[in-house]
């Protein structure tokens, strides 16, 4: 064999189904010399791909997860190893019937189809051995298959081996990354070394190990999925493929059931979470089966055992059907559930795929290349960035405590707004105490406990009496209270206070902050010192990367603030824009620097009584920021709103936080201010505006003219998607973001129901709305709009179903509700021409 | 029909062996835990033997808490009881492991009458000492035979049969007795779920702590032999391997 090339164009580590995938697809882009590595022997190294499962199922709640799902089948299909089977998730609990009609709409929202509800006897008719007595019914998704995952990366090597660009070296280990000046340079390995600037950590669970080597963290655990194989089973005797009735999750007991040829595998996610460090992992040569497959603990499954008896009794009851393998199979499980991609924070040139399992392995091999080629990908993964963990979620206790508790929410029933339990107070504002004593209910942002609205406000319920809309089903109260829609009016009527400490903020200082800074905006940023400006930052092809606000504090100093989901994101983003000669900076004051929103009709009056600075609409003009002194504080005040109203966003030293809270809290008593949870400001107040969110609205998928954002004129300096963004203002628009109101909120039983969000939008005879680039219409955001009197949603329409007043539908718990169009673009619902933010 | 199988914990190893820091054992944190194949043969001959004829059939084991799991192991796969005669951590030479076992074999035996057979497997899968069944055998005064590859249960005695290499010798031993097998005596089954679910609601005797008698077998250090572990030796691609791997088969002797 010959030896390891001295030089590649990029090292991939990893020959799983990810690393295989990343290295067909940057290949099939063009890229050459490339080497493939693997520490184990081909074509099972011996990770987590060598024991998966290897069924997928198509619906996930979440939009990126589908998309790269749907992708990898694709490709699957393409490569012929996949076999259709169809999959149902079954039901035992009402609970569950009705997230089925919620997995039901998420399939319509992200275009899944076919799929349909079935009862317990259309359930026994395609899965014959099943118990249907036990069940109320099931999901059924017809696409849902299995696939040959070893055989689809053994196949994609050879392509691109094939092809000339690629060198592949099995039974190597990566002994160590050198890193100069936060660029990777080399890989050292067992065979020798190999200069490269571009290094892709595709090592499944072993992927924090290797990233250490380059001093770069990919937060993941190693975790314990179990899985026994029983057989031989008679109902399959005459198989004649892997796979020939569908597969079954067992939701409810957190397991699933598939046909393996001529056995039954059941496997198990209800476990207690068993967790390892990368660093318990075995040698190949030292496991006794593969590295990633550990010794089956038999205590933990036994109750897993008798929930397959009670549904597969048939089979898993035959004394004669043997448990011919168990193991406690070893996969990735990160902070948050979501997989870890794209070039490490820490160090250029040093990319992750990890975190990926099976289903959605060739799809995020096709988006990390393209990617590494091009600059992005075709599909959105701004929620899977290696490049979104803030500091705190990379330590090993954050990493595990959040894994532990996602583990059993694998097949869980997760509310949209769920809030993690564990890990928390990790992040307090500066007034978190004065929080606390107003009973705020505390939702989580980045690490920062934030109020999302406070309990002490009740009496706010009975001063606004019918104008809040309470809510009767469980589901939309879990994560809810009528007192956010009443501190929206409280606000919208006196004044309200904010906590905005969980903001990102950086800024860009030095003689080349400008261009730097103007490289990677929408907007023009050579505006006066003083001026704050919100502005789209687009990704090369004109989507939308991130929104964010830009201050201008001097010539050459831009402060940054942007939101805390995406903060670490864009800091990245920003640091890779700035200039190579070193002429601007970027510095991080998100830990120095706390905010506070002061926003309402009385904002003024409450300001003026805190300084002697003229904060008169002439003194203090919106779009402004400047110095001014509350007390013995100097504050930054940015007259600008994300609730439109009147009012401003307070900046000020972290540690003198806890002193402009009480010199407000002072000022405003006479006024009526209320303090407000983050309720009102990211949702009420936000959709009562049309004001667009990133990751709701914004994403790379749509673009300005879509999203209705686009400016008259477009500055005449190059920014990053401008040829893409003066493209999109000449062509027209394929969808056109919209804002709609439901017109009857009764359920056929009579209650009333409230959209929480990603719901999918019908026509008035209940077909899915798709616009000409094949995108679905859904639901990006939904609340209440107190003074509106409204419920709210936003929704992306293709043109001819984009006017006021056209009448659609939207599914939501398996019912649909009549909604009308009521603004076409940005628009905002509530004071449409803005008095009151420029009053 | 009362039959006695008794087993041993010991690590399920991988293809390479990695011993502690100060060479006494084998590195087991990566380990699981397992029988000796004898042994698994052993336990399937007791459930066979019970289901042909009736009776009761009882797994023991010396060995630390953990061994639990062995013995859970055991009566999922059919036999009726288990007896665990719980340790600390450390070695126990073949003397003392058979001492505690006819402890244990009496106290049983009185309670609830005598065992017709107890079996061993032929030797245990880390240790290989080859001498716990006949301690017990000649501690009980029964008639033993060893290394079995055929037992067949007749009334009161038990047909025996031994592989010799051209043969096999028969012995004929009349009950009760002891006897150790090898792998290849039957081909044992695996668990059912079923099995597994009775299996945790069987009864488990826990005997603890058997005085363990002055050790006269002392483990000074353990070494791993060179050459140890798995190895793969490519003998080539395609048709072109075709005369290498003929002449592998000839140098191991399978043709």
């Amino acid at each position: 064999m010959p030896g390891l090339p001295k030089h590649a164009r990029a090292v991939v580590i990893g020959s799983g189904i990810v690393g295989n995938s990343v290295a067909y697809h940057l290949a099939r882009l063009g890229w050459r010399d490339l080497v493939l590595l693997d520490k184990g022997p081909l074509p099972n190294p011996g990770g987590s791909t060598g024991h998966a499962s290897n069924f997928i199922y198509l619906v996930d709640h979440s939009k990126e997860m589908t998309a790269l799902t749907v992708e990898s089948v694709r490709q699957y299909q393409e490569l012929e190893v996949f076999t259709q089977s169809g999959g149902i998730e079954v039901a035992r609990t009402h609970e569950r019937m009705q997230e089925l009609t919620r997995r039901l709409a998420s399939g319509r929202s992200w275009g899944i189809e076919p799929t349909s509800l079935v009862s317990p006897a259309e359930i026994k008719q395609l899965v014959p051995y099943i118990n249907e007595t036990i069940l109320l019914g099931g999901f059924y998704t017809p696409g849902v298959g299995v696939v040959d995952s070893l055989r689809a990366g053994t196949l994609m090597r050879e392509r691109a081996v094939s092809s000339g660009a690629l060198h592949v070296s099995a039974n190597t280990e990566v002994i160590g990354l050198e890193v100069k000046q936060r660029r990777i340079s080399c890989v050292r390995t067992t065979g020798g070394d190999i200069e490269t600037d571009c290094v892709v950590v595709a090592c499944g669970v072993w992927s924090p190990r290797v990233g250490r080597m380059a001093g770069a963290d990919i937060p993941l655990t190693p975790a314990v999925h179990q899985m026994i194989d029983v057989g031989p089973v008679p109902q399959f005797a005459s198989a004649k493929s892997d796979i020939e009735f569908p597969i079954v999750r067992d939701m409810d007991t957190n397991m699933y059931e598939r046909q393996a040829g001529g056995d039954l595998e059941i496997g198990s996610y209800a476990h207690r979470p068993i967790l390892y460090d990368p660093e318990d992992l075995p040698s190949v040569a030292q496991a006794a089966l593969s590295p990633t497959e550990f010794p089956f603990t038999q205590a933990d499954f036994q109750p897993q055992m008798e929930h397959a008896l009670e549904l597969m009794p048939e089979i898993v009851g035959n004394e004669r059907v043997g448990v011919k393998y168990a193991i406690n199979g070893i996969l990735s499980l990160t902070p948050d559930g979501m997989p870890v991609l794209g070039e490490s924070s820490d160090v250029h040139g040093l990319w992750s795929a990890a975190a990926v399992w099976v289903k959605e392995g060739p799809g995020t091999g096709k988006t990390l290349a393209e990617w590494m080629v091009h600059g992005e990908s075709e599909i959105d993964v701004h929620a899977s960035d290696a490049a979104r963990f803030h500091e705190h979620q990379k330590t090993r206790k954050h990493v595990r405590s959040r894994a532990a508790e996602g583990f059993n929410k694998t097949y869980g029933i997760v509310h949209p707004n769920e809030q993690w339990a564990t890990n928390r107070n990790v992040r307090l504002a500066p007034f978190h105490e004065r929080e606390r004593e107003l009973q705020a209910f505390f939702f989580e942002a980045a690490g920062w406990e934030r109020p999302m609205w406070y309990e002490s406000n009740a009496s706010l319920l009975d001063e606004f009496g019918d104008q809040v809309t309470r809510r009767t089903s469980e589901w939309e109260s879990r994560w809810w209270s009528p007192i956010i829609n009443a501190e929206h009016l409280a606000m919208r009527e006196r004044a309200g206070i904010f906590d905005l400490s969980a903001f990102t903020i950086f800024d860009i200082t030095g003689p080349g902050a400008l261009t730097s800074v103007q490289s990677v905006t929408l907007r023009q940023m050579d505006v006066p010192v003083g001026r704050n400006v919100y502005t789209p930052v687009l990704s090369p092809a004109g989507g939308f990367k991130s929104d964010l606000t830009i201050m201008r504090l001097g010539e050459d100093h831009f402060r940054v603030v942007t939101g805390g989901a995406s903060g670490m994101s864009d800091k990245k983003w920003f640091r890779d824009h700035l200039p190579a000669d070193g002429s601007a900076q970027l510095q991080d004051l998100t830990s120095s620097m706390t905010t506070i929103g002061l926003w309402g009709p009385r904002a003024r009056d409450i300001l003026s009584a805190a300084t002697a600075h003229d904060v008169s609409n002439d003194g203090f003009k919106f779009g402004t920021c400047h110095s001014i002194d509350v007390g013995t504080v100097r504050v930054l005040a940015s007259r600008i709103s994300y609730v439109g109203d009147l009012g401003w966003e307070l900046y000020v030293p972290m540690e003198q936080g806890l002193l402009l809270w009480d010199s407000l809290w002072e000022a405003g008593r006479p006024h009526g201010l209320a303090a407000c949870g983050i309720g009102v400001y990211g949702t009420t107040g936000r959709l009562e505006k049309c004001y667009r969110a990133h990751g709701n609205e914004l994403e790379t998928e749509y673009n300005v003219v879509e999203a209705g954002m686009s400016a008259p004129r477009v500055k005449a300096e190059d920014f990053v998607g401008k040829e893409a963004h003066l493209r999109h203002r000449v062509e027209d628009p394929a969808a056109i973001l919209c804002t709609l109101t439901v017109d009857d909120h009764t359920s056929k039983s009579g209650e009333k129901r409230y959209m929480l969000g990603r719901e999918p939008i019908l026509t008035p005879d209940g077909k899915r709305i798709v616009d000409r680039k094949g995108r679905g219409s859904y639901v990006t955001s939904a609340g209440a709009g107190p003074s509106v009197g409204k419920h709210v949603l936003m929704a992306y329409l293709p043109p001819e179903r984009a006017s006021t007043g056209e009448k659609l539908e939207v599914e939501y718990m398996g019912e649909r509700y009549p909604v009308a169009v009521a603004v076409v673009g940005s628009t905002p619902l509530f004071d449409p021409e803005n008095l009151r933010v420029k009053a | 029909m009362k039959i006695l199988v008794c087993v041993k914990r010991v690590p399920f190893t991988g293809g390479k062996m990695v011993l502690n820091a100060d060479g006494t054992a084998l590195e087991t944190r990566h380990l699981g835990f397992t029988i000796s194949p004898h042994e698994e043969c052993g336990v399937e001959e007791a459930v066979r033997i019970i289901e042909a004829v009736g009776g009761e059939s009882v797994v023991l084991t010396l060995g630390p808490p953990d061994a639990v799991e062995q013995l859970r192991d055991a009566m999922s796969l059919g036999i009726d009881r288990a007896l665990h005669l719980q340790t600390d951590a450390g070695e126990w030479d073949g003397q003392a492991t058979a001492g505690a076992i006819v402890g244990a074999i009496h106290a049983d035996e009185e309670a609830s009458g005598p065992f017709d057979l107890i079996l061993f497997g032929n030797e245990s899968a880390d240790a290989g000492g080859y001498q716990v069944g006949l301690r017990v055998a000649r501690a009980l005064g029964r008639p033993c035979a060893t290394g079995l590859k055929g037992v067949k249960v007749d009334g009161s005695s038990v047909r025996c049969e031994q592989d010799t290499g051209a043969g096999r010798d028969v012995y004929v031993l009349p009950l009760p007795a002891v006897i150790t097998v090898r792998e290849g005596l039957n081909l044992p089954r695996y668990p059912s779920v079923p099995g597994r679910m009775r299996a945790a609601r069987k009864p488990m005797t826990t005997l603890n702590r058997p005085a363990r008698p002055e050790p006269r077998l002392e483990l000074v250090r353990l070494a791993v032999p060179g050459g140890a572990g798995r190895k793969t030796q490519r003998l080539g691609t395609g048709s072109a391997a075709a005369p290498a791997v003929v002449e592998m088969m000839r140098t191991i002797g399978v043709v």
